[in-house]
């Protein structure tokens, strides 16, 4: 057994949950905060430790990187059925270790100051322990069956933390819709198991990514409607994954989910359980790719790219801080499917898949960091609007840096991490499907432009009438920021194709250059128009005004120009095309959801007369029924 | 005549002893003295329960009415398991409610002589000891349904189950002669080899399946449960919702899987239709209500649809599913009647909104409570949600995926309304919670091993592959 400690990285957190809750009462808050913090620093530290080994040490052989299998039977079906308990290690699982380990750390300590006095603190702690065991298991899995489980805990922690707030009606709403609406879609990953697991005759990972297995070569053996089978287990395993990963159109309770804590919102709705629905298509990739000429890939492929055009829209018009951020994550994720859907599986071809590890790990740092940046700035002026914010950058100066760090990063600005990621995840489009590519393009623009809108809201412009002085954050909440904002900043230097990449070789990526000016350069539009529209649309007090002198008239001509970009932005982006989405999202998306909520209550509130009381009328039925039923057969028989 | 024809029904004889030694000891024990008999009782059961795990023998008695197997001892105890955990649940409501009125030995004589029935029941051989069983399992329960005199709905409780025990009996018997008419023979081996699909076999088949429905509360015979639950005392409706839903189902299993194989292609769409209809009618009434036993009666329904497709696979696979299925089923659904019961005892409330912030003076009861509520639901990593996936993965294998299908949304549904009582624990806050309390200490140790088996049955597989290898030698 190699790697023995890994085993560690997923115990040390559940024996924190299970210490803190079930000493709850006994264990004073502070204390609290510390083994929780202290339990997920052991796991980090142990994490990286795998990573070294494994990517640096002893991982490589013959230029591939094997993985690494621990496991024991644990059900035993067949020789070939059966499920196992263990871990897999191989590039994605052990990235996801550190990303899940950076982040889950980062908020852990975060948490301390942010929930600081609040009365379920021990509690918190626990659940987060909680939250990070089932994610380092689902990383971990070394089969389907063991993924399912612990994707479903994930959910059930995810529930918890996002109720946590559970005076607030609207907190305990959102906390029921994500649970519900995410094991909806399990509906669909639990049948794809089935399928798969019945037509290949394994549910190992192993085994069904092996391009010249047997799992991958029978698709071809049995179809349904058109399609093979396993063509159907690999979309109803999306369907999956796109619940958890917010894709269109199960994306409905991902902006409800904001109503969690701050650092929850950072921790499960940027960095870690919302891309477990990629993880999960990446860790199936060969299928994806190599089953009837990856036909599930491309509808990967378009759900994502929609759902990043449809995501970015939207994010546009909100005025929720958070809500804007909650979209932009639904947007990045699209982004990252997006990425799978285009990838190829050999050496460089595999460039999307690359790509798209890649920016799942830049994206956690610097999406990590913008929440934990909003919760910082909600902390300070106690709202989520936009209207009650404001040059809060002259109060909370690191806040700012870091959040301007971040949305450079996000906004794919070189030589901040997104650019890199992003870039890579745009040339695997453009070499693949011209189309997708643009509407990447369009998003990035769209990206930069949101992003730096509500930078503009947050830290320039007005000064509304704060009733405190707003006052930077405590230094447990700014130092996670400030590391996070350096890994934001230069994680966009790890020659990350050399460690991921689909056939586990390594390749050496270059930046496509006129590509990458194109990214950069509407990155740099977009950022440009949110300057021009809202760093000034609240004009300063006039004193400033008079005091700037020529700024001031130049901002006045400047105007001219806003009005026709306000035109055509307020007039027709908002209101032609992004209103209709937002629209469209909230009324027939939603409201089909709903609908199927209502309908089965109601029918339930109409079948509620047939139970009468009454034994006749109970005997009635039982004849009736067991008449129908013989007649019914004995036709039916006939 | 050797000791092995003892040990062959050692199960029933050392149960009807224990019985009748309660009901002849009670006379001795002077009225203030009569808590010391629940203790008895409790303790040779729970010796009973023990001795059942040995000496298995396999063989026939009374020229075949009677056989044991292993795997039908297996079904004993697993029925002796149940009933141990609701005796030690009802330990606070004996106390407290019947001592009172001079009357607490009866309660285990009649549970045991409905035990009796069932062990009869799943060792039948033939349909006359398999009514027998059915009879005997039956009547002492309408008389506990209706055990607390005082109340009207208790009384109501009992005629109900009685009328309609006796309409479900009378159908069972009559399919029975249909059987006997086409076959001539009652015994279930000549029946398998001699047995065509006609209109009297299959209008057998359906009436007999319509008796035993009955019991396991399939739609539509099932009107009669939630009423029942909800008038009966708790103890007697998680009795009925466990021990006799058990039973029947381990009986409609080997009638299925032997007696009737050779018309398996009739009773599947059979089996088919009940479970659709099962599963969504008693998910649909669960929906709405605010009773915690109306509610966890119809959850019970709603779980017998899913039983149902593990039976549909006709496989050995299927039969072990469906076995483990129920052991789990036990654990979760006592689980949750031990703590409705528990505090139905201390204060008298059962409905949804009185358990509004149960969390914040009970945290260790609503633990309780949500775990066995996510075991019903079938969440993982507890043990339902492995009791569901076999289920669904038996029917699968045997190509019923829109079965599966409907199954997986219906566990979907249910998850919504088992939500709805963790979020009223958990999630709300009350104004008037339950106050804290503190339960017998016989109450504490049913609930810790009802965690215990909710928590290592999934997880702790050689569960799973011991009934795997009986089922697959049935």
């Amino acid at each position: 057994m190699m790697y023995p400690y890994v085993l560690l990285i997923p115990l040390i957190p559940l024996a924190v949950f299970l210490l803190l809750g079930l000493f709850n009462q006994k264990i004073k808050p502070e204390v609290s905060g510390y083994i929780g913090v202290g339990g997920l620093l052991i796991s980090t530290i142990l994490a990286a430790i795998t990573a070294f080994e494994y990517f640096i040490t002893t991982g490589k052989v013959d230029g591939a990187y094997e993985p690494y299998v621990f496991k024991t039977v644990w059900m035993h079906f067949s020789e070939t059925l059966h499920i196992d308990m263990g871990y897999l290690l191989d590039p994605i699982s052990v990235m996801m270790l550190i990303v899940v380990s950076v982040v889950s750390l980062m908020v852990h300590i975060y948490s301390r100051g942010y929930m600081k006095g609040d009365q379920g603190y021990t509690k918190f702690f626990a659940f987060l322990s909680l939250f990070s065991f089932s994610m380092y298991g689902l990383v971990l899995a070394t089969n389907l069956f063991q993924i399912y489980i612990f994707w479903e805990l994930v959910g059930v922690s995810s529930y918890l933390l996002i109720g946590y707030y559970y005076t607030k009606e609207s907190a305990v709403a959102a906390a029921k819709k994500a649970f519900i609406v995410t094991r909806f879609a399990d509906l669909g990953f639990l049948i794809g198991i089935l399928i798969i697991g019945y037509y290949t005759g394994t549910y190992d990972f192993e085994m069904l990514t092996d391009p010249e297995g047997s799992a991958i070569l029978s698709w071809a053996t049995t179809s349904f409607m058109g399609l093979s089978v396993l063509t159907w287990g690999l979309i109803l395993i999306f369907i999956g994954g796109a619940g958890k990963s917010a894709m269109f159109p199960l994306h409905i309770w991902l902006p409800d989910a904001m109503e969690g804590p701050t650092p929850v919102s950072a921790l499960i709705h940027a960095a870690t359980m919302v891309v477990a629905g990629i993880y999960l298509v990446a860790r199936l990739f060969p299928m994806y790719y190599f089953v009837e000429d990856g036909f599930a890939l491309q509808v990967v492929a378009y759900v994502g790219a929609f759902s990043a055009l449809f995501a970015a829209l939207i994010a546009i018009t909100q005025n929720d801080i958070k809500r804007v951020l909650a979209y932009s994550t639904m947007s990045q994720l699209g982004y990252m499917m997006l990425g799978l859907g285009v990838s190829g599986y050999e050496g460089a071809e595999g460039l999307g898949y690359m790509a798209s590890m890649f920016h799942l790990f830049t994206h956690a740092m610097f999406k990590a960091l913008l929440f934990l940046c909003a919760g910082s700035v909600i902390h300070a002026v106690h709202s989520n609007y936009l209207k009650d914010m404001g040059s809060l950058r002259k109060y909370m100066p690191v806040t700012h840096i870091t959040f301007l760090v971040a949305a450079l990063a996000i906004s794919g600005i070189p030589p901040f991490s997104g650019f890199f990621s992003k870039d890579e995840i745009l040339v695997a489009a453009f070499e693949q499907n011209k189309l997708i590519y643009v509407v990447g393009v369009v998003v990035a623009a769209l990206t930069a432009f949101y992003m730096f809108r509500i930078y503009f809201g947050i830290f320039w412009g007005k000064t509304p009438g704060y009733e405190k002085t707003p006052h930077e954050s405590p230094t447990s909440m700014t130092v996670p920021l400030i590391i996070l904002a350096l890994l934001s900043a230069g994680a966009g230097f790890i020659p990350f194709s050399e460690y991921v990449t689909a056939d586990r070789m390594g390749f050496e990526a270059h930046l496509n250059y006129p590509l990458a000016l194109i990214a950069s350069a509407v990155g740099i539009i977009g950022i440009a128009a949110a300057w021009i529209f809202y760093k000034k649309e609240n004009p300063l007090p006039d004193r400033m005004a008079n005091s700037l002198g020529k700024l001031y008239i130049w901002t006045y001509h400047k105007f001219y120009i806003d009005e026709i970009y306000l035109f055509v932005t307020k007039k027709i982006l908002f209101k032609r095309i992004s209103g209709p989405f937002a629209k469209f999202d909230k009324k027939y998306v939603d409201g089909t959801m709903v609908g199927i909520g209502n309908s089965t209550v109601s029918t339930s509130e109409k079948i509620k007369g047939i139970q009468s009381g009454k034994v006749q009328d109970y005997a009635l039925a039982f004849i009736a029924g067991a008449v129908i039923l013989g007649i019914l057969f004995i036709y039916l028989w006939k | 005549m050797d000791i092995n024809y003892f040990l062959l029904m050692r199960q029933e004889i050392v149960l009807l002893a224990i019985a009748l030694f309660l009901l002849a000891t009670e006379v001795f024990v002077p009225k203030n003295k009569k808590e010391s008999l629940i203790h008895l009782a409790i303790l040779l059961f729970a010796v009973h329960t023990l001795l059942g795990f040995f000496f298995n023998k396999t063989g026939e008695l009374f020229g075949g009415m009677f056989r044991t197997t292993e795997l039908i001892d297996l079904f004993k105890t697993i029925l002796n398991i149940a009933v141990l955990l609701v005796l030690l649940q009802a330990t606070d409501w004996i106390k407290d409610k019947v001592l009172r009125d001079n009357r607490g030995v009866e309660f285990f004589v009649l549970l045991f002589s409905s035990l009796l029935g069932m062990y009869f029941l799943v060792s039948a051989g033939d349909f006359l000891m398999m009514y027998l069983g059915i009879e005997l399992s039956t009547l002492p329960v309408a008389a506990l349904a209706a055990y607390e005199i005082a109340k009207r709905t208790s009384s109501e409780a009992g005629i109900k189950l009685i009328f309609s025990a006796a309409l479900a009996s009378g159908i069972t018997l009559f399919g029975i002669s249909m059987i006997y008419a086409t076959n001539g023979s009652i015994f279930f081996d000549d029946i398998s080899t001699t047995l065509e699909a006609s209109n009297l076999t299959i209008l057998g088949l359906v009436l007999m399946t319509a008796g035993l429905g009955f019991k396991i509360s399939l739609v539509p015979f099932h009107f009669w449960t939630a009423d029942v639950y909800e008038g009966s005392p708790i103890s007697i409706a998680s009795y009925l919702s466990v021990v006799s839903k058990g039973a029947a189902v381990f009986i409609l299993l080997i009638l299925l899987f032997s007696v009737f194989d050779p018309l398996m292609e009739i009773w599947r769409p059979m089996i088919y239709t009940i479970a659709v209809a099962t599963m969504f009618l008693g998910n649909l009434f669960a929906l709405r209500q605010q009773n915690m036993k109306r509610f966890l009666a119809f959850s019970s329904i709603a779980q017998a649809g899913f039983i149902l497709l593990g039976i549909i696979a006709g496989t050995p696979t299927g039969m072990a599913t469906v076995i483990y299925f129920v052991l789990i089923y036990i654990f979760s659904n006592l689980a949750a009647f031990g703590v409705v019961q528990a505090i139905d005892v201390k204060t008298g409330k059962e409905r949804i909104n009185d358990y509004e912030g149960l969390y914040r003076t009970n945290p260790k009861l609503s633990l309780v409570m949500m775990l066995a509520l996510f075991s019903l639901a079938g969440i993982p990593p507890v043990a339902g949600f492995f009791g569901k996936f076999f289920l669904f993965t038996a029917a699968a294998s045997e190509g019923f995926y829109f079965l599966v299908f409907l199954g997986v949304v219906n566990v979907t549904i249910s998850l919504y309304y088992y939500l709805l009582v963790i979020r009223a624990m958990f999630l709300r806050k009350s104004e008037n919670p339950i106050p804290y309390f503190k339960s017998g200490s016989y109450i504490r140790i049913a609930l810790v091993l009802c965690v215990l088996g909710i928590l290592a049955l999934g997880i702790y597989s050689p569960v799973y592959e011991y009934i795997n290898e009986l089922s697959l030698a049935f």
